[in-house]
């Protein structure tokens, strides 16, 4: 017997046909992105977007998403797909204009999940003030039948001359973290685990691009800026320690860390210091500025918490060492690869 | 936070007359030790030796190889805990099985393993069951609902070993006995203190049940210095907050139903009698060494390719006095398990380094 080879209509799930080229393509494009991220007008669809003119440098970035569970207390992949970029611009100091959205699903992805993705994603991108100008779908074909990837590229204007980079940061310089680490990979973790680490534990995912834009706003020389993202702050900072050839002290008791992350990391060997944020930046800035821009930092929500919490010496035994609350200095050594759970 | 460590390591500074040697029994202590830097504001006098707790270091090379051969099995899913992953055996470690197309789970729980079995009739799942008396009792509840549910698609490959024979093997040893022990508080908290008591006089040294945060840490440790200048012997409870003397009953029942002690052979240090956990014969259907036909395995011998673990874990060396510690041997590419695990005496000496002595 011959099967009939067109598809069975099944409403709910992203089949192969969606990525096909056809009308359920088109129409997946319309009533799910379109609807949400908005559509060109009438007759002005093409294969590129011709964006407008812009006044200054522009900075250009690309990230993937990959995470699961797709959703999560404090966003979803889509939120994290627009602040992961954002951010990601704003560490230049650049203020995020545009966004293309890539998205690869899974055969047997639900569609409501898609739908409830795609308009967090809108949403994040619109508090954000960015728009969304293009994008792209792939179907592959089912594995575990959940899958759901999403890239983002971001463009940005620079409106600043300053050089904002680990090579200008200067002996004496002020170490800022904009808020509380490890909320982010936490969270994950505990849902993945299984684990209940208590209903108040949510991402800090966020985008941080109008704190760090109003540090440069207000006229402070930023030397260096990077989001805590994988690997957490000893990641990030050791990265800048080694590239500038200098050393970053820190003092332990002077990074925040709430206590339901601290005693869930505790309870599974891991350390906050090395815990994934999607929300949070450090900032090193000359140290007679670093009052002012914890005034400016504490006046936005995303980076209330900010505290200063070590400074740039000239190089020591190490990139990045820590001063714990025993006031003993020890060395903190980038994480090599994964953090794993421990068994008890 | 910071007065009350200073009073106890002031308190420490006014008791020690004389030298003392005391061991810290758990991993889980070593790595806070190391976290707070503590030994460089200890007097003089006082030294602190890492102990043979951890459970991911001392699990025989067999135990990981037959991990590795079962996730090869066809239809196997192998589920092991996270800091399992990447300690080496003789070929490569969990992480390079996968890599190569073996089935394995990273789980956080036993009942995670039961659940898979619940969920995937058409796999067999085998746990890999590590850890001392803190985790053997979750993976009998494991066992008990894995019968109760009626699963045939489950078995446990089990290496969990027991503190006090271990313990009882070091202070056998003619060189570098302690001369204190910290217990480990949460082994405690299951076991109870008993076994410690039998110990402490026996051998006629004080055993201070002590916990992990720098408070519990510092008031066993405290309490352990007392008990050395005055010259007692006996257990002491410093962390009653978690541990009781007759430990959780429950959870030792349920490690009665179906786990029986046998000899094992500890990495690194050697046969311990009485030193490991086996399924008892009723439960013999679930053990995969049974099942998978994997003969005996935890006897095996190995060899030690340069890493001094052996040493590390009886407190005859600290980590950081071994040659390759920091050069050849670092947690990107180890030479035996402590400097991957956790809990590894090695790695808590690497991951907080001393500022004075980085090597």
């Amino acid at each position: 017997m011959f099967e009939c080879p067109i598809p069975e209509t099944e409403k709910d799930y992203v089949q192969m046909a969606h990525g096909g080229g056809g009308r359920m393509m088109n129409q997946l494009i319309r009533e799910v992105f379109l609807k949400e991220f908005g559509s060109p007008e009438v007759g002005k669809q093409n294969d590129a977007t011709v964006l407008p003119q812009v006044d200054g440098r522009i900075a250009m970035t690309t990230d993937s998403f990959v995470v699961t569970p797709l959703e999560f207390p404090g966003g979803s992949i889509g939120s994290l797909a627009v602040h992961g970029t954002v951010n990601d611009l704003a560490m230049s100091g650049a203020t995020p204009l545009y966004l293309t959205a890539g998205f690869i699903l899974e055969e047997g992805l639900s569609l409501d999940l898609l739908k409830r993705v795609v308009k967090d994603m809108a949403k994040a991108a619109q508090k954000a003030g960015v728009t969304i100008v293009t994008g792209d779908t792939k179907v592959v074909e089912r594995q575990g039948g959940n899958g759901l990837y999403i890239n983002t590229s971001g463009v940005g204007i620079v409106q600043h001359e300053l050089e904002i980079c680990p090579a200008s940061i200067r002996e004496g310089d002020a170490v800022l973290l904009s808020g509380d680490l490890g909320r982010h990979g936490m969270t994950i973790m505990s849902l993945r685990s299984g684990l209940n680490f208590g209903d108040q534990l949510e991402s800090d995912s966020a985008a941080v691009h109008k704190a760090a834009l109003a540090l440069i706003e207000a006229g402070i020389p930023i030397h260096c800026m990077r989001d805590v993202t994988r690997g957490g702050l000893t990641s990030t900072l050791s990265e800048i320690a080694e590239d500038s050839g200098k050393t970053i002290s820190l003092n332990e008791e002077n990074i925040p860390v709430r206590d339901d992350v601290r005693s869930a990391c505790q309870l599974l060997g891991l350390d906050p210091l090395q815990v994934a944020c999607e929300g949070r930046f450090a900032v090193i800035l000359p140290a007679e500025y670093a009052n002012k821009a914890l005034q400016i930092l504490h006046s936005h929500p995303v980076s209330q918490g900010a505290e200063i919490i070590g400074m740039v010496e000239t190089r020591r035994t190490a990139p990045l060492l820590l001063t714990g609350v025993l006031g003993v200095e020890r060395i903190l050594t980038m994480p090599t690869g994964m953090q794993l759970p421990r068994i008890c | 936070m910071k007065n009350k460590l200073g009073q106890y390591i002031d308190e420490l500074h006014r008791l020690v007359t004389k030298p003392h040697s005391i061991m810290e029994v758990c991993g889980g202590q070593t790595h806070a030790i190391a976290a707070l830097g503590l030994e460089n504001l200890l007097p003089e006098q006082l030294r602190l030796v890492h102990g043979p707790g951890c459970p991911v270091c001392v699990t025989a090379v067999g135990f990981i190889d037959a991990a590795m051969r079962l996730s090869h099995e066809k239809n196997v899913v192998l589920c092991s805990y996270g800091d399992m992953m990447r300690v080496p055996g003789s070929a490569g470690d969990l992480f390079s099985a996968r890599a190569r197309g073996g089935q394995v789970e990273l789980i956080y729980s036993p009942l995670d393993a039961v659940k898979l079995a619940a969920n995937k009739p058409e796999k067999h799942i085998v746990l890999f069951a590590v850890g001392f008396e803190t985790t053997a009792p979750a993976t009998a509840v494991a066992l008990l609902q894995a019968k109760q549910l009626g699963l045939k698609n489950f078995s446990v490959l089990c290496a969990h070993v027991l503190v006090p024979p271990c313990l009882e093997w070091l202070l056998q040893m003619e060189d570098g006995k302690p001369d204190g022990l910290l217990a480990p508080g949460h082994v405690c908290a299951i076991t109870g203190t008993e076994e410690y008591i039998d110990l402490a006089h026996q051998y006629q040294l004080p055993i201070v049940v002590t916990g992990f945060e720098p408070n519990d840490l510092l008031r066993g440790l405290v309490e352990c210095v007392r008990r050395l200048e005055q010259g007692d012997y006996g257990v002491w409870n410093a962390y009653a907050r978690c541990v009781q003397r007759q430990g959780n009953s429950v959870a030792m029942q349920a490690m009665k139903k179906v786990f029986s002690p046998e000899n094992r052979y500890w990495r690194g240090l050697g046969n311990i009698t009485n030193g490991g956990l086996c399924l008892c014969e009723e439960w013999a259907e679930y053990d995969a060494l049974k099942k998978f036909c994997m003969g005996d395995i935890s006897q095996e011998e190995e060899k030690s390719g340069g890493c001094r673990a052996g040493d590390v874990l009886r407190g005859m060396m600290k980590p950081e006095q071994c040659l390759h510690f920091g050069k050849e041997c670092t947690p990107l590419s180890p030479l035996g398990a402590p400097m991957v695990s956790s809990e590894g005496a090695c790695a808590a000496c690497f991951r907080y380094r001393n500022v004075e002595n980085p090597r």
